[in-house]
């Protein structure tokens, strides 16, 4: 390659390192997010090779189709409370962290043993949702053996003979799961917003305190408005994340490919693979991968946008 | 959460104890032991919360130790021995086969992933040419798409290069799936290296190509170091693309199951074998890892993943 770039000067060079990365993200990401495109107009059954363009039909069906209008509803309903219920516990462990500790005469501190409280809470993060999945559903599980059950059985709050079948329970199974997601990234986020706590000057806070300002105060009017690019980011995360929700609704929910009691817990993500795998409808999937990434911008654009403020130099 | 902002707005309660404050004795006492009481109160959440996460793990631990009978009877049942065997039959199970899978793919694809991303990112920050920005976004804009949308395609793509089931098809596509953030990060960790260094290297006659080997992506340590963290986290967890795209596609065709698939087949079948305890020793061997890495790296990590995130 050294050759070449020497050869025909940096052109060949740009190329050269350019051709691999471009050829593989071509083929395998590119072009198939175009195909979706094409295909969601279309009939294909995904086996056979021959098909018929559809128009807009695949569309149409969508509309009328209950279990996906139920899922795109499961879906909002995560997408305002995952993000929410996530960010506001990781700002309050996070500011317990830095500033809940005794104060010093150096200020607000934070609680002792806070490391050994950040290495707790962000290790749920390293583990894979497989993992997640198998936990919670031990911990779920509809009878004595779960550890929830176990637990509410023994101090005498669920009668041994009903326990409650968290996992099969119309009202309660999108919870059960939303409290999984929430159990695995808020110390993600609460180690996320205590480096960007302590990215702010010192001198901010003393400053703060000089003028009598509480700790609510503080952190009301000092520290969140310094915080606001990490919380719009991790908005944005958190969001695009209770969009998919595939692995745990599909492994620890009842029904081909999850989604169960009656589509209680379904989402977008599992109809869609429903649909493509076991149904064998690939054109009618791809349209709901249209919808569904139609969706995510659409979103990611209103959180930047509503949630925009003007960013503060320190 | 009522009670706690309830507790924490108590107004004026947690001010610094001034150092000047020898005059107003009183005042400092009162703060003292306010600070106490929102110690106290501060330590109480935490410590549950850390509760919440250490023992549900603890007692998927135990699990692995009990008899099926016991795990079905009371979850709080204690192991009556400590027998290891539910352990060897996981293994016999698949779970020893699943992780060797999991790391054949991984050594190859975490250091290609780092190695085209490193390229076209410094290529992208360092070169100017008519079409960079294009070529930026085009990459970049990947990591806004869920990986749904490309499921049905990308199933027949690999299918038509005959690498379904084959670790080469799941290690380009692991590759190509990481481009977009690995990119993205290293690009703008490539903008901030001295523009000096590679004048200094020219002027000593060094290649476009050396310069990149010998002279950036040794300074480039730390970016790489939290771009490949992240990398092997997000791949070493991946279950979707494994999931479709690893499945045998004949009698013949042997298994080749990432350790995440393996983990939820033994979960479905383990339901109908009734054995348990095998579950619950699969996913411990599979949390063993994590957990001795990541208490031997956890600073790297969390700085690696948070920064990541944060560019």
């Amino acid at each position: 390659m050294s050759h070449a770039a020497q050869g025909r000067g940096k052109a060949g060079f740009i190329t050269g390192f350019l051709i691999a990365p471009i050829a593989l993200y071509l083929t395998f990401v590119i072009w198939p997010y175009v195909q979706t495109f094409g295909y969601s107009f279309t009939n294909w059954s995904g086996q056979s090779p021959v098909f018929d363009f559809v128009g807009l039909d695949n569309y149409a069906a969508l509309l009328e189709d209950e279990v996906f209008r139920g899922a795109l509803w499961h879906n909002l309903l995560l997408l305002v409370f995952v993000p929410v219920i996530t960010i506001l516990l990781a700002l309050f462990f996070a500011f317990m962290v830095n500033a809940g500790g005794r104060s010093g005469a150096g200020g607000v501190q934070g609680v002792s043993g806070s490391r050994l409280y950040k290495v707790v809470y962000f290790f749920p993060q390293v583990l894979s949702l497989a993992i997640l999945a198998v936990l919670f559903g031990a911990i779920y599980r509809s009878d004595e053996g779960g550890l929830l059950n176990g637990f509410l059985i023994k101090t005498g709050l669920v009668d041994p003979q009903h326990p409650i079948e968290w996992l099969n329970e119309p009202n309660f199974v999108l919870w059960c799961l939303l409290f999984v997601v929430v159990w695995h990234g808020v110390g993600f986020y609460l180690v996320l917003f205590s480096a960007a706590m302590q990215s702010v000057p010192k001198d901010i806070y003393e400053a703060a305190l000089l003028d009598g300002a509480g700790r609510a105060q503080t952190f009301f009017k000092v520290t969140l408005p310094l915080l606001w690019d990490s919380v719009q980011t991790s908005a944005v995360y958190l969001g695009i994340a209770a969009m998919d929700m595939f692995v745990l609704v599909s492994t620890m929910t009842s029904g081909q490919f999850g989604g169960g009691p009656d589509h209680h817990s379904e989402v977008m993500a599992t109809v869609l693979m429903r649909n493509f795998l076991y149904f064998g409808k690939s054109g009618y999937a791809c349209a709901m991968g249209v919808v569904m990434l139609v969706l995510t911008m659409i979103l990611s654009v209103i959180t930047l946008r509503a949630t925009r403020r003007e960013r503060i130099e320190f | 959460m009522t009670t706690q902002s309830t507790v924490i707005k108590v107004p004026g309660e947690a001010a610094a104890e001034s150092s000047s404050g020898a005059g107003r004795a009183g005042g400092a006492d009162r703060r003292r032991s306010e600070g106490v009481v929102l110690n106290v109160f501060s330590h109480g959440f935490l410590a549950l919360w850390a509760i919440m996460i250490v023992l549900p793990l603890i007692w998927l631990v135990l699990g692995s130790f009990k008899t099926d009978a016991q795990i079905g009877g009371s979850a709080l049942s204690w192991p009556s021995n400590w027998h290891l065997d539910a352990f060897g039959r996981a293994w016999d199970k698949g779970i020893g086969g699943y992780f060797a899978n999991t790391l054949v793919v991984l050594v190859f694809s975490v250091p290609l992933t780092m190695l085209f991303g490193s390229m076209a990112a410094y290529v992208l920050a360092r070169y100017p040419f008519k079409g960079n920005r294009a070529v930026y976004y085009f990459f970049v804009s990947g990591a806004m798409f869920p990986v749904f949308l490309a499921l049905v395609p990308l199933f027949f793509m690999v299918k038509r290069f005959d690498m379904l089931n084959t670790y080469q098809g799941l290690i380009l596509v692991y590759i190509a799936y990481s481009m977009p953030f690995t990119i993205f990060f290293m690009h703008s960790f490539f903008r901030t290296l001295p523009t000096a260094v590679y004048e200094a290297a020219v002027i000593d006659g060094a290649s476009d190509t050396r310069i990149f080997f010998q002279v950036m992506l040794p300074m480039a340590k730390p970016g790489l170091i939290s771009v490949g963290i992240f990398n092997v986290l997000g791949q070493w967890n991946q279950y979707i693309l494994p999931a479709v795209l690893m499945q045998p596609q004949s009698s013949s065709d042997p298994e080749r199951y990432m350790l995440t698939q393996g983990l939820i087949q033994l979960q479905q079948q383990m339901g109908y074998e009734t054995d348990l305890p095998v579950l619950f020793a699969g996913a411990t061997i599979a949390i063993i890892p994590m957990l001795a890495v990541y208490l031997s790296f956890q600073r790297q990590i969390q700085a690696g993943l948070t920064s990541a995130t944060l560019k």
